[in-house]
């Protein structure tokens, strides 16, 4: 660790190495904890072979790599402004990818990703081609200018290209709206990982997590977030790849499933058409099909049906007490009781809650739609599958371009630019980001397809009796993740009886793959890696937005650099103590608003960056009211139609979609409108002053 | 931050800044097209382009892998490019910026 102490020395020193000579110390650094981190991984390893109990082995899995951080954040800390806001303008194209891609990879492109793969199959793909394709307008379309500008924030470029505050403003208010939903759900993830490996309640593993996070940012600001998300990015890729390569070696004989996975989707491919002809898949789905269909009986006429079940509960509890049964079963009787809906509100409620689960799992495949097919539906069929083949391809795309554009828009993301040492730097630093980026996402597909070679060919037909260890433990940990029963009582297990949540495929594949424990431990340091790396980039954005863009810039321009950054430093504590505060009260939904935060980031950024380089008679008026229309219309979008946010705002008018697309690509919409109005006003309005025209010829210059 | 008035700059000087903007938007734009193709021409017929490549569909090889691959190529080829157009216009403005 003490080399570490003169390369992240203030950069005021003269001597501070710079160039090639930073590269190559750098490299020897990394290289020493990447070295430094599998020496950590092979004593975990002996130890539980020497007899650790596993939840230490956990344990120290997640402190081990936070105390490695909190090095880190440590001897980065500073107090000189271009070193909080922009790591000094220094980093090299190489690391400043490598800080992108933890950046950019939370917690759901490392655990929820290959769930969605396995659930959706090629629809799933849309967050693959979104979120990397979103790259390629980062690199063409704005890092090199943002970098040429160099300033410290998006809003930032946004005040200074459209003359003056009011597109500060709006930038500053998207910018912590997108970004404050997003780190809600990173601090979640935190919290999961941390209360299941080492059993803390989850309001504990919130906070234990949220120290993580701050020993990393709130000393050193950017510096120390860019130096801990490279550690950071080395333990997330080696916790995803090693896993999966060991569990296809043991699947397949290859060790880069990547490049392979083709012959096991074929298998998929032959199983699925199996399964679906199997009758004892087709017994089961009967089974749910009677189920909804009594569901369906009793919400014909409600309040009788009310009337039935309880007077038949409160007849149970009779007849026990009158037998003198013991009052363990009189009890849970009791509790049959008390779990009969109150009312015909809360009875149709439930019941129809209950009945669509069952139709869903009645549905072919448990509901997964056959791996390889594009889209549902079929273009050649009757009038139903020729719309919903439509409506299927239509809102792929919608989400393909929403999370394309949201990914050149997220401002924690943009800020990153900022840091390289020029414009060439940054350009190359995009293709590196991407590259690194796409060595995790070249894997998640592969995972998903042999996680489900292993369920449907291991474990669909076993016996009850003989099911593997790891379906037992997770069942047991948590029935959201995993749920099996024997629905049409043979004794073997049907594809249609194990009911499945995405995070297990990430999450069970070392103990599906038979790996010893000390890979589960990995797995959790990497799913903790990536959350912590996402949820420092963006408590940095948002208190540097609250305290760079709304206090320094408007309030008190003359506050000295030091009072900036203590300023800086108690809002982002504040920041993130009410991100925890949010988190700990375990907000439902979170991963759709978080998808939803993508829209709202494109359609109240892109236009008014990419204009703003593009186009030289963009101007205030325009820029602002673009901002502004397309942000409210996305929200407008979001706010009626997505089911979990209707609730919360207590929304009752019916939903309507336009077109048939869903609220999670609601920038579908909102991008286009913020181009049109930007366009429109600014012509109807006078011409940027003579600065903003000198600003745009001077970033359109390397 | 200084900002160059770009009309006091000596003639050949702007001519060679408005050719290095040209040349940028042009590269720009092609490698946009690329970009739209690979991400949504060919998803949109993804149904109809389902024939086998090395063992997979094709549609479901290019939205799983080939995509990908393609983006990072892409902006690897933009990242060259644009440092040699750079390097021509710190050419023409004859000495080092």
């Amino acid at each position: 660790m003490s080399i570490r102490t003169q390369t992240f020395a203030p950069a005021r020193s003269r001597r501070l190495p710079r160039g090639a000579a930073f590269s190559r110390r750098l490299h020897w650094i990394y290289l020493a904890f990447g070295l430094a981190f599998l020496l950590f991984v092979g004593v975990m390893a002996l130890l539980e072979h020497l007899g650790l109990p596993r939840r230490w082995i956990g344990f120290l899995f997640l402190v081990g790599p936070i105390v490695f951080y909190a090095g880190i954040g440590i001897l980065s800390r500073t107090t000189d402004p271009a070193e909080y806001y922009v790591a000094g303008r220094r980093v090299p194209a190489l690391y400043n990818g490598m800080a992108t891609g933890a950046d950019w990879m939370s917690a759901a492109s490392f655990i929820g990703m290959a769930g969605t793969l396995y659930l959706s199959g090629y629809g799933g793909l849309a967050y693959i081609l979104g979120w990397t394709g979103g790259f390629c307008l980062v690199a063409l379309l704005i890092a090199p200018y943002l970098r040429k500008f160099g300033g410290y924030t998006i809003p930032d470029f946004l005040a200074a290209r459209y003359d003056g505050n009011l597109t500060r403003v709006i930038g500053v208010v998207a910018a912590i709206a997108c970004s404050f939903l997003y780190v809600v759900a990173q601090i979640y993830g935190v919290g999961l990982i941390t209360s299941r490996i080492t059993g803390v309640e989850f309001e504990v593993g919130v906070f234990l997590g949220l120290g993580g996070i701050l020993v990393c940012s709130f000393l050193g600001g950017m510096r120390a977030v860019t130096w801990t998300q490279v550690a950071q990015y080395i333990v997330l890729l080696v916790a995803y790849v090693v896993p999966v390569a060991w569990l296809s070696f043991n699947q397949h004989a290859s060790v880069v499933p990547q490049a392979t996975y083709g012959y096991q989707l074929r298998k998929v491919i032959a199983s699925e058409k199996k399964i679906q002809a199997d009758p004892a898949e087709q017994q089961v789905i009967a089974i749910f099909k009677a189920r909804a269909a009594e569901f369906d009986a009793r919400l014909v006429d409600i309040p009788a049906a009310l009337a039935v079940e309880r007077r038949t509960a409160a007849g149970r509890i009779a007849e026990l007490k009158a037998a003198n049964a013991p009052q363990g079963d009189i009890q849970a009787a009791e509790r049959v009781l008390a779990r009969v809906p109150r009312d015909a509100q809360e009875a149709r409620d439930a019941w129809t809650r209950a009945r669509d689960a069952d139709l869903e799992r009645a549905k072919p495949l448990a509901g997964m739609p056959p791996h390889a097919q594009q889209f549902a539906g079929d273009p050649h069929g009757d009038a139903a599958a020729r719309k919903a083949f439509d409506d299927s391809r239509h809102n792929f795309i919608a989400l393909v371009f929403c999370l394309m554009v949201g990914t050149a828009s997220l401002p924690h993301v943009l800020t990153r630019f900022y840091t390289t040492p020029s414009v060439a730097e940054t350009r190359r630093s995009v293709t590196w980001s991407l590259l690194f980026i796409v060595l995790l996402y070249l894997t998640a597909p592969a995972l998903a397809v042999l996680v489900k070679v292993e369920v449907f060919d291991s474990l669909v037909g076993t016996r009850f009796d003989q099911l593997p260890a790891w379906i037992n433990n997770w069942a047991h940990v948590d029935s959201s993740l995993l749920q099996v029963a024997d629905v049409n009582g043979d004794g073997i297990l049907q594809l249609g009886e194990i009911k499945i949540g995405g995070d297990i495929v990430v999450l069970a594949t070392p103990e599906i793959a038979g790996l010893p424990y000390v890979i589960s431990g990995l797995v959790a340091a990497g799913g903790l890696a990536a959350a912590l790396s996402t949820a420092d980039g963006l408590l940095l954005t948002i208190a540097n937005a609250l305290s760079h863009d709304l206090w320094f810039s408007i309030v008190d321009p003359d506050a000295s650099a030091t009072r900036r950054v203590t300023v800086s430093k108690v809002l982002l504590l504040m920041v993130a103590l009410g991100a925890a505060y949010v988190t700990a009260q375990k907000p439902g939904d979170i991963l759709l608003l978080v998808s939803a935060a993508f829209s709202i980031a494109a359609s109240a950024f892109f236009p008014a960056l990419v204009l703003g380089v593009f186009w030289r008679r963009a101007n205030r008026w325009g820029a602002a009211a673009g901002m502004v229309s397309g942000l409210l219309l996305t929200l407008y979008y979001v706010l009626v139609n997505q089911p979990g946010v209707r609730e919360t705002f207590g929304i009752t008018r019916p939903i309507q979609l336009w077109g048939g697309i869903q609220p999670i690509a609601a920038g579908l919409f909102g991008v286009p409108v913020g181009f049109a109005v930007l366009v429109a006003v600014s012509l109807l309005t006078p011409p940027p002053s003579r600065a903003a025209l000198a600003m745009v010829d001077d970033i359109r210059l390397p | 931050m200084p900002l160059s008035d770009p009309a006091a700059a000596p003639e050949p000087l702007r001519d060679a800044r408005a050719r290095h903007w040209r040349r940028t938007r042009t590269l720009t734009a092609a490698l946009l097209g690329v970009w739209f193709v690979v991400g949504f021409v060919v998803t949109w017929f993804a149904r109809d382009l389902d024939f086998p490549f090395f063992g997979w569909p094709f549609s479901f090889w290019v939205a799983a892998q080939g995509g990908m691959v393609a983006f990072v190529v892409l902006l690897a080829i933009y990242a060259r490019r644009m440092a040699r157009l750079d390097r021509e216009l710190a050419d023409a403005a004859g000495a080092p910026r």
